[in-house]
């Protein structure tokens, strides 16, 4: 199992929440100190390069127009972490491609960014939360259709080596494609691709992208690395589809005594906590599928991860499997509990830091992490080992 | 509207299976509805019927109507709808539209004006003649729906949609109205900006109507939509708004009728 330390670049220091109508989108950027927000960058940087130093590989993402997550332009921080580490691989989950208006700029960025680093970009994308089609002023209809067919264009401009190529698609119209750099990483740095739904991971599996979810708990998890290995098989890519393929994201603290690990796992929850989003910005028109909006107009209300907002505890995180939080020996169980539940995984993706979760605890909870669990972790749940239930796994 | 044409083959246009209301009988009114769909119980519509024979289409993507995966503006729409003309046989119509319905009529008054005896433009959208800096239509997609029902609406609570009282495919038509307006109206926002300098074309005599309280069409708006066009004239209805043609059905389908008949 490979480890990733990731980190939002939240930035904090906000007004009390009634005083805004949400942290998302319309919070008005006169809440930013550019000094405090330098400051900021560069301790999340330090923070990346420590998880470099514990053997820890390294995720970003990028989000707009808010507090949560001070990234709006991921390749960027990319590339000063691909000449600030040396060795961990860089994981960019992702490039939001339905919201890039031009995929063969997202081809370029990347390919830079591979060369940049010798080859150590892992270069992930995602469709984007509904909340960024309003900064993006990005349609939310056929989303789908727009990811595919940029994602598809970026592969394509990342293995053609022979001059310019056309590709006049329906939503992408490009008559000279010959980017430079290529990338260092041939025939192009692994694919990843995150989803939450059961249908979208399906689609990833017939391409044999690594497939990513997010905080989707006990409640979902199964289902959707279900649905990619079906995907993988009806494609003709064999039986057995190992645990490389898959990854998962979690909340994660540990801590050399439980009262340590719990302090931290509650400031880790600010992440959940801190997520106010009015209905208008959660739910675009088209973003959800039509049986989905029936329900929400009925007057129900969809946690996006397996516990919400409202009834955020460290007990109800763990309880959910979103959170991993403990002793070194606590959390190992836990995520091993988690392991078997849903037929494994290659992938940890630790969210690591959020809101007011210190320098020195943020640290101190990789640290403890990667010398007292990680180890456990890599010994356990090889990465060649073969996903599924955990009889066709024995079988296998 | 119980006398739906649609049924057997359908109403087949581009691949595109057009769910079709008519009622009424005598000259043709072609009438395009808003981003709410067609509401079968018009009443408006009715009222109308009395005196016309009234052609009621879903727009592709609304109602039982399909959208294929091509379609993505109201420009499309406009060319459907005037394929949809000559399927009838109807050379010449008078032509209602409101709200998202009247850029589509718009639109089409300016690719064939020689088709359309009368306009009617109903709290229409369609052109951006505002500051670069302020939206001449608030943006219905960052607002509650609480906000949005109080801008479409001079009663707003009576209008408020009783979800219990709904079937889930009732619900579901309203989810995919929403979800094709912002197909087609979200950027650019509610205008194609190339209708502006076609409107010069539109020969038909050419009414706008705007409820008093419609909080999504302003005076200004409207004032400047019909400076665009060669022979237009602008009426207020009271005590209604976005939608005066469900709110005061009696008194907009009379100033309609007059206008119709008067200028014919």
């Amino acid at each position: 199992m490979k480890a990733w330390h990731f980190s939002e670049n939240a930035y904090p220091y906000l007004p009390p929440e009634q005083d805004y109508e949400s942290i998302r989108v319309t919070l008005p950027n006169r809440n930013y100190d550019p000094k405090l927000g330098a400051a900021l960058y560069d301790r999340f940087l330090d923070e990346w390069c420590i998880a470099e130093d514990e053997g820890v590989e390294i995720m970003l993402n990028e989000h707009h127009q808010t507090a949560t997550c001070v990234d709006p332009a991921a390749p960027i921080v990319l590339g000063a972490l691909a000449r600030l580490t040396k060795k961990a691989r860089l994981l960019i989950l992702g490039n939001p491609v339905a919201n890039r208006r031009q995929p063969v700029r997202v081809a370029e960025e990347m390919a830079m960014v591979d060369v940049l680093s010798k080859g150590r970009l892992e270069c992930g994308f995602v469709r984007g939360v509904p909340y960024e089609v309003l900064p993006a002023n990005s349609n939310p209809v056929r989303m789908n259709e727009r990811q595919w067919e940029a994602m598809d264009l970026i592969v394509k401009a990342w293995t053609h080596h022979d001059g310019p190529f056309s590709h006049e698609g329906r939503f992408f119209h490009h008559r000279n494609v010959n980017i430079w750099p290529r990338c260092y990483q041939q025939p192009h740095p692994p694919v990843w691709v995150s989803t939450t739904s059961p249908g979208g991971a399906k689609r990833v599996g017939t391409r044999g992208y690594v497939q990513a979810t997010f905080l989707t708990g006990y409640r979902e998890t199964a289902a959707i690395y279900n649905a990619y290995r079906a995907g993988w098989r009806e494609a003709g890519r064999g039986q057995d589809i190992p645990v490389n393929r898959l990854a998962y994201a979690c909340l994660l603290y540990a801590g050399d005594t439980e009262q340590q690990a719990r302090a931290g796992a509650e400031k880790l929850l600010w992440y959940m906590t801190s997520n106010k989003v009015p209905p208008h910005f959660q739910y675009p028109p088209g973003y959800l599928p039509p049986a989905a909006q029936v329900n929400l107009i009925r007057g129900a209300t969809l946690d996006q991860h397996a516990a919400n907002r409202g009834n955020a505890t460290v007990d109800r995180a763990i309880e959910a499997g979103i959170m991993f939080a403990g002793t070194p020996d606590q959390v190992f169980l836990q995520i091993k509990k988690f392991y078997d539940h849903v037929g494994g995984f290659g992938h940890l993706l630790i969210m690591g830091q959020a809101g007011f979760l210190e320098h020195d605890e943020t640290v101190a909870g990789i640290r403890c992490f990667a010398r007292n669990v990680y180890p456990r972790l890599k010994d356990a749940f090889p990465d060649l080992a073969i996903s599924g239930p955990e009889k066709e796994r024995v079988v296998a | 509207m119980n006398d739906v044409i649609h049924g057997g083959d359908g109403v087949t246009i581009a691949g595109i299976e057009l769910e079709l209301f008519e009622r009424g009988g005598g000259s043709p009114i072609l009438f395009l509805h808003g981003a709410g769909g067609v509401r079968p119980d018009d009443p408006f519509v009715d009222l109308l019927a009395q005196r016309y024979r009234v052609i009621v289409p879903s727009h592709p993507g609304f109602g039982k109507s399909t959208l294929p995966d091509w379609l993505d503006s109201v420009d499309d729409i406009a060319h459907i709808h005037l394929e949809l003309l000559d399927r009838l046989g109807l050379r010449q119509v008078d032509l209602i539209g409101t709200s998202v319905g009247g850029w589509i009529a718009a639109e089409m008054a300016t690719k064939t004006p020689e088709r359309f005896a009368h306009l009617v433009l109903i709290g229409p959208v369609g052109v951006k003649t505002g500051p670069v800096d302020r939206l001449d239509v608030p943006d219905m997609f960052a607002m509650p729906q609480d906000k949005l029902q109080r801008l479409l609406y001079h009663d707003p609570d009576k209008f408020r949609p009783d979800v219990k009282a709904l079937s889930d495919e009732q619900i579901a038509t309203m989810a995919r109205n929403r979800e094709t307006l912002a197909l087609i109206a979200w950027e650019p926002y509610m205008h194609n900006p190339k209708l502006k300098h076609r409107l010069h074309r539109v020969s038909a005599p050419t009414l706008f109507l705007r409820g008093e309280s419609d909080g999504l069409v302003s005076a200004e708006y409207l004032e400047r939509y019909a400076r665009l066009i060669p022979n237009a004239r602008l009426a207020t209805i009271g005590q209604a708004g976005h939608a005066p043609q469900l709110e005061q059905a009696q008194v907009t389908a009379a100033k309609v009728l007059e206008f119709l008949g008067a200028t014919r």
